[in-house]
């Protein structure tokens, strides 16, 4: 589904040059839960962005769903985010001014759905995440927990491949954290490729799989020298 | 896609209304401004006679005699030129025309009498420049020759005289001869008085007078000879000793016009050819003495050699197009703060599927949605704009209104100057790296 081979991301300026991602390999599956974790700054939200086509890599190779999209112009990229990716963000990021129905909508609109579509795969997704009856409420009257739902909602409207969750709990109290984790579980075992980036390693162990970056590089952690290190220095929760 | 933009760009000003407000007033005080003077100068630079006037020509040549040559014929002939090339009849139509100012006596006993601008013509004026009557008609050739008592008054003249009452038939005293009314002309207006357009290139811009009322009061040329000779306005004179005014048609002056009618280009180019030929023979018997000097200009291009449209206007309107453009500057840096302040949002669009092209086409609706509201509120400020020239002391105050054409003109100039304003932070909006916004959260 998700294939990165020696991919870097290098951020230059006329002094320096700063890698963010090195020599970075992934192979995620169809229908896998793969938690990406690391400490603060090692790569884990460079790697999503660029997963998410949201941002460009230096070097190595990308297959997302069996096509190389180095090559892709704007508009192509543009449409395999609005088709295949849905993205939750640790801020939710809904747009204010639009009421719940409308922040779902979004992404269909993109797609140039007809409104009859549209209207009942907003409505399908909203009772997913138990929030149809909060159709006509505006970001600002809802709780994180439910603010969050409605960003799955929206992420889930589209009927993505792939889900791209960027500490999706961040945000959150225990409780509600628990219930966010709980529909991403049941979403996944309906089937969805997951990729979440987190710094929980209580959500990371409710995953499938969990992939370890460690400045810019996917390690072993068992072998990985640096990543004992980063312990014993208490910058990484075991 | 418009629709859903259309949606978005509604919420969008709504929910900054104060910013939304700066931007629409603006736009609307540059439109105002612009479409105020536009307004203004498409009435005084319009074309007078749009069905005729390039078939009518001006024809000159350089009558004046005496040591200094001239570079350019004068604007007007004298008589004896004029009468020549009238009376040959090369045209499908040709008419004389002179200034006068002449008394006319009320026909209400115990009034006192009073000075109107007169213009002794000959018949082929009235059909040649389309002009109206409201009773009666032209007089005829007949009549012109015998330089019958016969006048034609403008409407305003009969209103003052007649109450506007159908006079034809009635005698008016002008210079103290009684004329038979033969005609009273409609409401007539031509914007500017084309038919006697003399000397304004000299006026330093100072040509709103041409915008005037017409004349009204018209007499055949040999009436007007008769009772108003030395009521004529020569334009200018060549002899060393006095002219007497009573022998203007001998005179060395140049105070008479010629307008001839030319339907084709072969009339055009066989009437040059006469007037050249009529000058080359005038030469060969010493009548005149310079060298050739002939022209004929077409009514455009009279116009315009005589730039008739006033100096401040052209210069008002170049002002209100810069203030317009700088209106437009300010809106450009207010729709860049407004869609830069909304890069979360169009971060988010663009993750979830927004194409660059997508996100400047909906700021752009936006900003075209700007400029429609604005060139709505320019409407307004126009209308109170032409108003506040009306209330002008100036020879057209009267002739400027707000047409239809200046309302669709208006929005269409609002809507591309928004959306050329707009494009600029469209652009820049549609720039915006999603990765960074939803990074920074």
């Amino acid at each position: 589904m998700l294939k990165m081979t020696h991919l870097s991301k290098v951020y230059r300026t006329e002094v320096v040059e700063t890698y963010a991602l090195r020599d970075f390999n992934i192979d995620v599956n169809e229908g896998e839960f793969v938690a990406v974790t690391g400490p603060s700054g090692s790569g884990k939200t460079t790697f999503l962005t660029i997963a998410g086509l949201l941002e460009t890599f230096t070097g190595g190779t990308y297959h997302l769903d069996g096509v190389e999209v180095s090559k892709l112009d704007d508009n192509a990229r543009s449409r395999i985010r609005n088709e295949k990716i849905g993205f939750i963000f640790q801020a939710f990021n809904l747009i204010p001014d639009l009421n719940v129905f409308d922040n779902v909508e979004v992404p269909l609109r993109y797609r140039g759905m007809k409104a009859a579509e549209r209207k009942q795969r907003i409505m399908e997704s909203l009772e997913r995440v138990g929030l149809a009856s909060r159709a006509k409420h505006y970001p600002a009257e809802l709780s994180g927990g439910q603010q969050q739902r409605v960003a799955i909602a929206r992420a889930l409207a589209g009927s993505p491949r792939l889900l791209l969750a960027d500490e999706p709990t961040g945000n959150l109290d225990t409780q509600m954290a628990r219930g966010v984790m709980e529909l991403l579980e049941e979403i996944h075992r309906e089937g969805a490729t997951i990729v979440m980036v987190t710094h929980d390693p209580e959500l990371a162990a409710r995953a499938q799989r969990n992939v370890h970056v460690i400045d810019g590089q996917v390690v072993d952690l068992a072998e990985d020298p640096r990543f004992h290190a980063q312990v014993q220095a208490g910058r990484v929760n075991i | 896609m418009l629709g859903y933009y259309f949606f978005l760009a509604l919420r969008s000003l709504r929910r900054t209304r104060m910013l939304t407000a700066l931007m629409v007033l603006a736009i609307a005080v540059g439109i105002g401004a612009s479409m105020t003077t536009l307004s203004v100068m498409f009435l005084l630079s319009g074309d007078p006679l749009p069905a005729k006037s390039g078939k009518l020509f001006f024809p000159q040549l350089d009558p004046s005699t005496g040591a200094t040559l001239r570079h350019t014929p004068m604007d007007l002939l004298d008589y004896t030129s004029a009468h020549d090339l009238w009376q040959a009849h090369r045209a499908s139509r040709q008419a004389m025309l002179a200034n006068a100012a002449t008394r006319v006596q009320p026909t209400v006993s115990g009034q006192a009498p009073f000075i109107v601008q007169t213009l002794a013509t000959t018949s082929d004026f009235f059909p040649m420049f389309n002009v109206p009557f409201r009773y009666g008609g032209a007089w005829s050739a007949q009549d012109e020759q015998r330089a019958a008592r016969e006048v034609v008054i403008s409407s305003t003249l009969n209103q003052r005289l007649f109450g506007g009452a159908n006079s034809v038939g009635r005698d008016v005293v002008i210079n103290g001869a009684q004329l038979r009314v033969v005609g009273v002309l409609d409401d007539w207006r031509p914007r500017p008085r084309f038919y006697m357009v003399v000397g304004a290139r000299f006026s330093g811009g100072d040509t709103a007078d041409l915008y005037g009322p017409p004349h009204d009061v018209y007499l055949p040329m040999p009436t007007g000879i008769d009772i108003a000779q030395a009521d004529m306005q020569p334009f200018t004179c060549w002899s060393d000793g006095m002219v007497d005014p009573h022998h203007m048609t001998t005179a060395a002056c140049a105070w008479v016009g010629l307008w001839v009618e030319l339907p084709d280009v072969a009339a055009r180019d066989a009437y040059r050819r006469f007037l050249e030929d009529y000058d080359d023979q005038q030469r060969s018997i010493g009548r005149l003495t310079h060298p050739k000097l002939t022209r004929m200009m077409s009514l455009h291009e009279w116009l315009d050699f005589q730039q008739v449209v006033p100096a401040d206007v052209k210069l008002q309107t170049w002002l209100a197009f810069a203030f317009l453009l700088i209106c437009l500057f300010n809106t450009v840096g207010l729709l860049l703060a407004k869609f830069i302040g909304r890069s979360n949002e169009i971060g988010v669009r663009r993750a979830l599927g927004a194409s660059r092209k997508a996100i400047f086409g909906q700021c752009l609706v936006e900003a075209g949605l700007i400029g429609l509201i604005g060139g709505l509120f320019g409407l307004f400020m126009t209308v109170a704009g032409i108003y506040a020239i009306r209330q002008q002391p100036v020879a057209y105050a009267d002739l400027v209104a707000v047409d239809m054409p200046v309302f669709v003109l208006a929005l269409a100039l609002s809507l591309g100057a928004s959306l050329l304003a707009g494009v600029f932070p469209a652009f820049r909006a549609s720039r915006v790296a999603p990765a960074l916004q939803l990074k920074v959260q």
